[in-house]
C-alpha cells in the first residue's frame, strides 16, 4: 500500500470557547470570553504530533471552533509560527480562520492578516433578521453586511456560511439571502440545510412540536434552487454545501473529502495520521482542563487513538470522496480496503443517475449528492 | 398432623395496588415467617416481572403459625392469587382451595372494578368475606365512606371492616385475629380415607424441578406414596413433601384441610394440569373433583425473531417457557413477510405481554411481534367447523357460512367525568351497553365488546380516555356470529401476509384508512413512490402512497464527523436487521404493531 509520508498534511486547531451557546449547535464548545491559558497547550500539542508524524509539508492550517476569532492576534501568530517551525509550511498554505459577524473588529482582523492569516471563514447564516432570532444569532443583518464588507477588504479569499431551510423561509427569502451575498464578492460560499441534531435545543423544541426546520421535500427545493443560482453566479460546486469561484476551494476541507492527513490539536478535536501503513483516528480530550492536563502529562491532547481497520478506512475514504465533484479512486478504495468493490450495486447505482463512472473515479452524480447518505448506504451495507 | 379445626385457608382479593401484597408481606412478618433481613420487598411476588409490574402471576402459597387471642394455635394457609382476568382459571382454582377470602380495599380509593371481579368470584365460591381497609394512614383515607361503600356496591356487612395500614403496620394482629376468628375452618375430612388433593397450580422450580401446589380434602399426601393425576391419568413418585413457611420447609405428610407442596419428578409443568385431582395410584377416590379444565389460549400472535440467525435459540427459549407455563403454546408458522417464526397462544393480553418480555429478557432475543389476534370459529359450508388462529390462513369465503368471534363482558368503573370518553370507546368498539348505574360520584358501566376489539389496545385507550382513573375488568360469553371480512394490506402491490386482519365489515373502510395513514408514517421514504393500500378480496378499500425521498444528505462532513458518520454507519448495519424485506420495500419491524393502534379520534 502506498504510504503517504511525502502527502502534504492539514492542521486543524480547536477553539472551544463561545460567547453565547446557539441552539442548534452540536460542537464542543464551552461559553466563555478568556482562553484560561489554553495556546501553551496547544504550542505543546503540536510539538508532539511533529513527534509523531515526522517531517511533513503543511499545506492548510486551519483555526475553527467554537469560535477561533476570541483568539488574540499574538495566539494566533505564535501558533502558526510553531506549525511553520515544526513542519514547514507549502508555498501556497492555506491559513484560515472563523468568524462570526458579531465580533468582527478591523483592528485584530487586520493583525490576523499581520500574523499570517489570508482567509476567513464568516458564520453570516443569513441576512434576515427575524431569520438569525430565531437561528439564535447574536448578530443581526446589518453586523452581517458590514462584516462581509470588512472580511472582503482584508483578506484575500472570504467564505460565508448561509444556513437555509429554516422554518418559515420562502423562495424570496432564500433569493435575498443570496443577492446578498453574491454581490458581496466573497468567493466562496457554503450553503448548510438547516439540520436538527439529536440533544440540542431545536431537537427538544421540535420534540415539542415547535417546527424549526422545514419538511425534507422543500428543503430538496432549496437545495436545487442554491445550485443553480450560484452555478449560473460562476461559482463551482465542488462539494455537498460547498460553492467556490475558481481558486477558492477550501484546500483544508479538501484534506478531509480526499482522505488526507489531518493533525487536530484544541481540546475535542479530531486527526488522522497515516504512519507505516496503518492509519491512526485520533481525538483529542474534550473539556479544556482535561485537554491541558493531558497534554502536560503526555505531550499529546489525545483522548483516543484508534487504529483503523482497513475496512474503516476504506468506508471513510468513500464516504467523505463521495462529497466532493472529482469523486474516488476505486482503485485507491480497493487498496484501502484490500477486496474488491461492490460492482452490481455500483452498476445498479450508476443506472438509477446516482452515481457516475469516470476511468478510476467514480463520482456522484448532482442528483446522487442530493441522496448522498443513501448512497453511502447502499454501497457499504449489506 | 394439624387439628382441623385450626386451620384457616384464605386468600386476598383486592384491585391492583390496593396493597395486597403489602399486607401478605405484614402478615408473614407478624407470625414470624421471616426474620426482617430476609423480607425483601414482597416475597410472594417472585418473577423480576412480578415486581416490577407489580402483579401476581404465579399463585403462591405461605403457611402462617399464630398463636390467636383465645390461646389457640391456628395454621393460616395463605394463598397468593394471581391478579389479572388472564388468568382468571388459575384464579378460580385457587380460590376453591379456600374457605374465606381478605377483601383489601384502598381507603384512599374505594372500590374498583377488579375489586368487585375479584370479590364476586370469592362469593361465588362460597367464601366468607373480611373486609379490610387499607392505607388508613394516608390523609386521603375516607374509611367510612368506603366502609359505606362496600355495603352498598359489593352488598356484604362491612360494619366490622378492619381498619389497617399494611406499610406503617397498623391493624395487622386484628387482620390476623379476624381470620381466625370469623373465616370458617374446612370441612372436616377423613385422614385415613383414599387421598383427594386439588392440584392448586404448579411450577418450575430450578433446584426442585416441577413443583405441585395441593390442598387435601380428604386422605393424606405421604413422602414416598404413589400418587396419579385423575385427569392426565400419569402416575409420579412423590419425592418431597412440604409447606412454604415462606421458605419449603420438608415434612412426612399433609391431611385433610390443609395447603401443601410436593415435587414427584414430574417433567414437564404442562403434565401436572390445574385443576387436576390428584389420588392415590393403587386406592384411588371414587370421583373426581369438579370444574377441571384444560388450558386453552383465547389470543394468538406470531413470534418471529428479528435475525433470522436466531430461530433456533427461540425455539429452544419457548421450549423453556414452556416448561414452567403450559397455559403457553406455540407451533411453527412460516410468513412471507417475516421468515420462520411461531405462533403462539396466551390467555390473554397481559400472558402475551409478559411472555414475550421474558424472551427478549431473559432470553436475550430481538423479537418481531405480530398483532394479537383472537380465535373466530369458522363455520364451513360443508357443515364443517374450523378454527382461525391467524388471519393469514383465512380460507376462501365462498366457503364459508358465517364466522364466529368470542365476546366478552367488561365492567368498567370510572369517575363521572370520564363517562362520556368511555361510551364512545366502547360504542367505536362495536360494544353493546348492558348496564349503567352509580355508586357515589364513580359510574359503573357494563358493556358487551367483541375480544377482537379489546384484545389490542382498548386498555391502553381506556387509560387515555380516562386519564387512568378507570378501572376495568372483564369475563369471557362466549362466540358470537359477526359480520367478519379479512382486510389485507398491499404494500408496494404486495399483500403483506403479517398485516392481514379480520375486521367487522361496518368498519373496514375506517380501519383500512387508518392504517394505510400510518404506515405511511411508519415506513421510511423509498427511492421510489410507494402505494400503500387496503383491500378486502380484489377490492381496494383506502390508499395512500408514500412519496419517493428526494433528498437524504447530510450537510456538513468535515474532519470531525468522518468518525461519527462512519460510527452512524454501524448502528444501521445493525439497524438493518430490524427491517424486513418485502419486494423492494423495507418496512422496519415496530410498523407491524405500531400500524394497528388506533387513535379512536
Ligand atoms: N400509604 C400506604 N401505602 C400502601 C399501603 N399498603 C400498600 N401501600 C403501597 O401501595 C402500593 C401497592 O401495594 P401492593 O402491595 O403492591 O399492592 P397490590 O397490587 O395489591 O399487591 C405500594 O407502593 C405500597 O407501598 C398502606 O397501608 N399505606
Ligand atoms: S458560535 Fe458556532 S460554535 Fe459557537 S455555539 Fe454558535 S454555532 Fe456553536
Ligand atoms: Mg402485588
Amino acid at each position: 500500500m502506498d504510504d503517504t509520508p511525502d502527502e502534504p498534511l492539514a492542521v486543524y486547531i480547536h477553539w472551544p470557547y463561545c460567547v453565547r451557546i446557539c441552539p442548534y449547535c452540536d460542537f464542543n464548545v464551552y461559553k466563555q470570553k478568556t482562553d484560561a491559558g489554553l495556546t501553551p497547550s496547544i504550542l505543546s500539542d503540536l510539538q508532539g504530533w511533529r513527534d509523531w508524524s515526522g517531517p511533513r509539508e503543511v499545506s492548510s492550517i486551519h483555526f475553527g471552533g467554537g469560535t477561533p476569532s476570541l483568539m488574540s492576534a499574538e495566539d494566533i501568530s505564535k501558533t502558526i509560527s510553531q506549525v511553520k517551525t515544526l513542519w514547514g509550511l507549502s508555498e501556497v498554505c492555506e491559513i484560515a480562520i472563523e468568524a462570526n459577524p458579531h465580533d468582527a473588529d478591523e483592528g485584530k482582523w487586520r493583525a490576523y492578516r499581520e500574523a499570517g492569516i489570508n482567509r476567513l471563514s464568516l458564520g453570516v447564516q443569513s441576512f434576515h433578521d427575524p431569520a438569525l432570532k430565531l437561528l439564535g444569532r447574536d448578530h443581526d443583518a446589518a453586523q452581517a453586511r458590514k462584516a462581509l464588507k470588512l472580511a472582503v477588504d482584508i483578506f484575500p479569499s472570504v467564505s460565508l456560511d448561509i444556513i437555509f431551510g429554516w422554518a418559515g423561509q420562502s423562495e424570496t427569502l432564500l433569493n435575498a439571502d443570496l443577492d446578498i451575498a453574491l454581490s458581496s464578492g466573497a468567493q466562496h460560499i457554503s450553503t448548510y440545510q438547516l439540520t436538527i441534531e439529536d440533544g440540542t435545543a431545536f431537537a427538544k423544541a421540535e420534540a415539542r412540536g415547535d417546527i424549526k426546520a422545514v419538511d425534507s421535500d422543500k428543503s430538496a427545493d432549496f437545495y436545487e434552487g442554491v445550485r443553480e443560482r450560484l452555478m449560473a453566479e460562476g461559482f463551482e460546486h465542488y462539494e455537498v454545501s460547498n460553492f467556490a469561484k475558481l481558486g477558492h476551494r477550501s484546500k483544508h476541507n479538501l484534506a478531509y473529502w480526499k482522505g488526507r492527513d489531518y493533525v487536530g490539536v484544541g481540546p475535542g478535536a479530531h486527526g488522522r495520521l497515516t504512519v507505516e501503513g496503518t492509519r491512526y483516528a485520533t481525538v483529542a480530550e474534550m473539556r479544556p482542563q482535561d485537554y491541558q492536563g493531558k497534554v502536560s502529562v503526555s505531550g499529546l491532547g489525545l483522548a483516543e487513538k484508534e487504529a483503523l481497520s482497513q475496512t474503516a478506512w476504506a468506508e471513510e475514504y468513500l464516504l467523505m470522496g463521495l462529497r466532493i465533484e472529482e469523486g474516488i479512486s476505486l482503485k485507491r478504495f480497493e487498496e484501502i480496503a484490500g477486496v474488491a468493490s461492490r460492482k452490481k450495486i455500483m452498476q445498479e447505482l450508476i443506472q438509477n443517475g446516482l452515481l457516475r463512472r469516470d476511468c478510476d473515479k467514480l463520482k456522484a452524480t448532482s442528483e446522487g449528492r442530493l441522496l448522498l447518505d443513501y448512497v453511502i448506504e447502499n454501497l457499504l451495507i449489506w | 398432623m394439624t387439628v382441623q379445626k385450626n386451620i384457616r385457608n384464605f386468600s386476598i382479593v383486592a384491585h391492583i395496588d390496593h396493597g395486597k401484597s403489602t399486607l401478605a408481606d405484614r402478615l408473614i412478618s407478624f407470625t414470624g415467617g421471616l426474620s426482617d433481613r430476609e423480607m425483601s420487598e414482597q416475597v410472594l411476588d417472585n418473577m423480576d416481572i412480578e415486581k416490577e409490574r407489580g402483579i401476581t402471576i404465579k399463585a403462591q402459597t405461605v403457611r402462617l403459625e399464630y398463636k390467636a387471642k383465645d390461646g389457640e394455635d391456628y395454621v393460616l394457609n395463605l394463598m397468593d392469587t394471581p391478579g389479572h382476568v388472564d388468568f382468571a382459571y388459575e384464579v378460580s382454582r385457587s380460590l376453591s382451595a379456600c374457605e374465606g377470602s381478605i377483601l383489601v380495599v384502598d381507603a384512599s380509593q374505594g372500590v374498583e372494578a377488579q375489586t368487585l371481579a375479584n370479590v364476586y368470584q370469592a362469593i361465588e365460591h362460597d367464601h366468607e368475606i373480611v373486609p379490610v381497609l387499607n392505607k388508613i394512614d394516608l390523609p386521603a383515607a375516607e374509611p367510612d365512606r368506603v366502609r359505606a361503600q362496600i355495603e352498598e356496591v359489593i352488598g356484604i356487612d362491612a360494619s366490622e371492616a378492619i381498619e389497617c395500614s399494611a406499610k406503617s403496620g397498623i391493624g395487622i394482629q386484628e387482620v390476623l385475629e379476624a381470620i381466625c376468628d370469623k373465616l370458617p375452618a374446612p370441612t372436616e375430612g377423613d385422614p385415613s380415607k383414599p387421598l383427594k388433593a386439588m392440584l392448586v397450580d404448579a411450577w418450575y422450580d430450578q433446584y426442585m424441578g416441577v413443583v405441585v401446589l395441593f390442598r387435601v380434602i380428604e386422605g393424606t399426601v405421604k413422602k414416598g406414596m404413589r400418587i396419579r393425576t385423575m385427569n392426565t391419568g400419569a402416575n409420579y413418585t412423590v419425592d418431597k413433601v412440604g409447606y412454604f413457611l415462606p421458605k419449603p420447609t420438608d415434612t412426612d405428610s399433609i391431611g385433610p384441610g390443609e395447603v401443601g407442596f410436593l415435587t414427584a419428578s414430574i417433567k414437564e409443568v404442562a403434565d401436572a394440569a390445574v385443576g387436576d385431582t390428584i389420588t392415590e395410584d393403587k386406592r384411588p377416590t371414587e370421583t373426581a373433583l369438579d370444574g377441571f379444565k384444560p388450558a386453552q389460549p383465547v389470543v394468538f400472535c406470531g413470534i418471529f425473531p428479528v435475525d433470522a440467525a436466531d430461530f433456533e435459540d427461540l425455539r429452544a427459549a419457548m421450549g423453556r417457557l414452556r416448561l414452567n407455563d403450559a397455559s403457553f403454546s406455540y407451533e411453527m408458522e412460516t410468513s412471507a413477510a417475516l421468515g420462520f417464526g411461531f405462533r403462539c397462544g396466551f390467555l390473554g393480553l397481559l400472558h402475551l405481554e409478559i411472555i414475550q418480555e421474558r424472551l427478549e429478557r431473559e432470553f436475550d432475543l430481538d423479537l418481531i411481534t405480530t398483532a394479537p389476534s383472537v380465535v373466530y370459529t369458522l363455520d364451513m359450508r360443508n357443515g364443517e367447523s374450523q378454527q382461525l388462529h391467524n388471519p393469514a390462513d383465512m380460507p376462501d369465503v365462498m366457503q364459508i357460512e358465517h364466522i364466529k368471534e368470542p365476546w366478552i363482558k367488561a365492567t368498567i368503573m370510572t369517575p363521572d367525568d370520564y363517562l362520556g370518553g368511555i361510551l364512545k370507546l366502547c360504542q367505536d368498539r362495536r360494544g353493546v351497553q348492558t348496564g349503567l348505574s352509580y355508586v357515589g360520584s364513580r359510574a359503573m358501566v357494563e358493556y358487551e365488546l367483541p375480544l377482537n376489539e379489546v384484545v389490542f389496545d382498548f386498555y391502553d385507550r381506556l387509560k387515555s380516555v380516562s386519564k387512568g382513573y378507570a378501572s376495568f375488568d372483564y369475563q369471557s360469553i362466549g362466540l358470537k356470529e359477526g359480520d367478519l371480512v379479512k382486510m389485507s394490506i398491499l404494500v408496494n402491490g404486495d399483500p403483506v401476509d403479517a398485516l392481514s386482519m379480520l375486521v367487522h365489515r361496518n368498519n373496514a373502510e375506517s380501519r383500512g384508512r387508518q392504517m394505510c395513514e400510518r404506515l405511511k408514517d411508519l415506513i421510511p421514504r423509498h427511492m421510489f413512490k410507494i402505494p400503500v393500500q387496503a383491500a378486502i378480496g380484489g377490492r381496494i378499500i383506502a390508499r395512500e402512497t408514500i412519496a419517493a425521498m428526494r433528498k437524504d444528505v447530510t450537510a456538513k462532513c468535515y474532519g470531525g464527523d468522518a468518525s461519527r458518520k462512519r460510527k452512524l454507519l454501524d448502528k444501521q448495519k445493525k439497524g438493518k436487521k430490524r427491517m424486513r424485506q418485502f419486494g423492494k420495500v423495507e418496512i422496519p419491524q415496530e410498523a407491524f404493531i405500531a400500524a394497528l393502534k388506533m387513535d379512536d379520534s
